[in-house]
């Protein structure tokens, strides 16, 4: 279970450019639940992500993942919990290393490395078959680099990654936003059988209504800082874009600011 | 003729010169290709490595574990801008700068305030030495310096392939990567910085009982040999030599190459003087052409390279 307790952060403080991100922020995220989550610009939604991943740190307030307080981890620390997809495709894997040996490092997420081989025969087998499954041509890729890989291909790679040694919280972070759309819903695809295959507690924020609307069990809208929607169950399952806009309005009274959120 | 003959006749000279500064290029390599830093602090932990040896042999010390010990310091030397670079916040070229500056003082001090220390073949008992370099027995520095640079191209590739040097070059390839694989890039990258700066010194040692003298200033400009011997090997064998123990091996060849070259311009008349501006020349150009090709002839867009 992921807890976020009363979390605050402000960026630039005490200067003309203090902007509240985070205004004390509440958050129970029971395991198994795939919470999507939705904002216009600047509502904080990545910050909040970056802040239960450890990028960023937070002025007062705690995160908690099955009652652990790991509010004071630093980053590499917290990855031993984490498994994480940024929205930028360069930043999940090392351009310069093999497909194998990136899927290896990631294999031993959480484990100290010692002075052993850094990937085995039987690693690249099992490496070999789950590529397979995403149909995109990686398994008889293993040995190429990734920086060779397209943005999609390294989206499914990262996402393969951050799961493959099972994660408490997989944290996305508008991972399919640099990707056109066909190869955005390719890679939402696999993301939704990934999750399903192993249950995995999903963190996943999108600007993409639609997207929030059609995956995962559980929607939070945030605005300002603040969550101002969570929808579950029946409702979030009857949600549509224009209901969700009506929603958003009613509740920040004002209007969604983001237009590649309602046209995407 | 005659020019071709003192050629000739400079060549195992020249050879044993590139394969001690390939090992001190070997050890930049780490830096500069593997943990992607520019660390200055070689051309201060080059000196440190001649002057810890030079000092113990003089003290009656064998002469390999003077060279350990040498390697020792070096790896100190790594460690300090390593410290200083993640847990200071100081950006990497400064942390170099500062060690550097530093490590000065320190060589001197190790070398008994005295700006040059001699360390004679004659007294002592050295592990190569410039005197013997065309002598065809096995007291010729060129079959130790082989094997130590055929050992320590088998060690490296070995290293790099294990779980911790995975971690390592991923460290160098991409951070944000690393650390959400639970990669601790701090340490890493302090590990990277002592493994080179012990492999500078290594090569430092040596150079300092090949030229028979430790001299405070013979790092003066390392980086830049370091660099170019790097960059003329990746220009020769970039297309051929794909695996990473011939990467390294074409980092030796890179500065033999340096160093025959050097050879032959010194012959042609160009002034010792003038050696830096030259080499500082060559370094410069070789690492402009590969920006030149990528802003001017081509029309990708490539993605930004991070600072660090």
């Amino acid at each position: 279970m992921l807890e976020i307790r009363n979390v605050r952060k402000t960026f630039f403080p005490g200067t003309i450019n203090e902007k509240v991100a985070i205004a004390g922020l509440d958050l129970k995220i029971e395991d198994g639940e795939f919470v999507t989550v939705i904002g216009g610009n600047g509502a904080g939604k990545s910050t909040m992500l970056n802040i239960i991943a450890g990028s960023l740190s937070v002025d007062s307030g705690q995160v908690i993942i099955d009652g652990q307080d790991i509010t004071r981890w630093p980053e590499y620390k917290r990855a031993k919990l984490l498994g994480r997809v940024f929205q930028d495709p360069m930043m999940g894997t090392a351009p310069s290393m093999q497909i194998d040996e990136n899927l290896a490092i990631a294999a031993r997420r959480g484990q100290p490395r010692g002075l052993k081989w850094g990937i085995t025969k039987e690693e690249r087998e099992t490496y070999r078959e789950l590529l397979k499954s995403f149909d995109l041509g990686l398994e008889d890729r293993l040995s190429a680099k990734a920086g060779l890989l397209s943005g999609g291909q390294r989206q499914a790679l990262t996402l393969l990654m951050a799961t493959l040694k099972k994660p408490k919280v997989l944290l996305l972070d508008e991972h399919t936003a640099a990707l056109d759309p066909k190869t955005a819903d390719k890679v939402l695809e696999i993301t939704d059988r990934i999750v399903a295959e192993s249950g995995l507690t999903t963190f996943m924020v999108t600007h993409n209504m639609r997207d929030a609307i059609r995956h995962g069990n559980r929607l939070l809208m945030l605005n300002e800082g603040k969550i101002i929607l969570d929808l579950k169950g029946e409702e979030k399952q009857k949600m549509t874009v224009e209901k969700l806009l009506k929603r958003f309005e009613k509740a920040s009274g004002e209007a969604f600011t983001n237009d590649a959120a309602i046209l995407g | 003729m005659n020019y071709l003959t003192t050629f000739i006749n400079s060549l195992p000279g020249a050879a044993a010169q590139g394969m001690l500064w390939g090992i001190m290029a070997i050890g930049l390599y780490i830096t500069f290709r593997i943990i992607n830093i520019s660390d200055l602090t070689v051309d201060g932990s080059l000196a440190t490595g001649g002057a810890v040896c030079v000092m113990l042999i003089r003290a009656g010390i064998n002469g390999w574990i003077a060279v350990l010990c040498a390697m020792c310091a070096g790896m100190i030397a790594g460690l300090v801008t390593g410290l200083l670079h993640t847990k200071c916040g100081i950006p990497a070229i400064l942390s170099g700068i500062l060690t550097q500056l530093a490590l000065y003082s320190v060589n001197l001090r190790i070398m008994d305030s005295k700006a040059n220390q001699p360390v004679s073949v004659d007294k002592y008992a050295l592990l190569v030495s410039q005197r013997y370099s065309r002598d065809l027995s096995l007291r010729n520095p060129l079959f130790l310096l082989i094997l130590v640079i055929a050992v320590l191209i088998g060690f490296l590739y070995w290293f790099f392939g294990t779980e911790k040097g995975s971690s390592i070059r991923a460290t160098g390839a991409n951070l944000h990567m690393a650390k959400a694989q639970g990669i601790n890039t701090e340490a890493d990258t302090i590990f990277g910085l002592v493994i080179s700066n012990g492999l500078v010194a290594f090569s430092g040692a040596l150079l300092a009982q090949f030229q028979g003298a430790a001299d405070v200033s013979m790092g003066r400009g390392a980086i830049v040999i370091g660099l170019a011997a790097i960059i003329i090997g990746e220009v020769l064998f970039s297309k051929v030599f794909i695996n990473f123990g011939l990467k390294l091996l074409a980092v030796v060849i890179g500065a033999i190459v340096y160093y025959l070259v050097l050879q032959i311009v010194l012959m042609l008349g160009l002034n010792t003087n003038d050696l830096k501006l030259f080499s500082a020349l060559i370094v410069a150009i070789f690492l402009a052409v590969p920006y030149f090709r990528e802003t001017y002839f081509k029309k990708a867009v490539s993605a930004p390279k991070e600072e660090r």
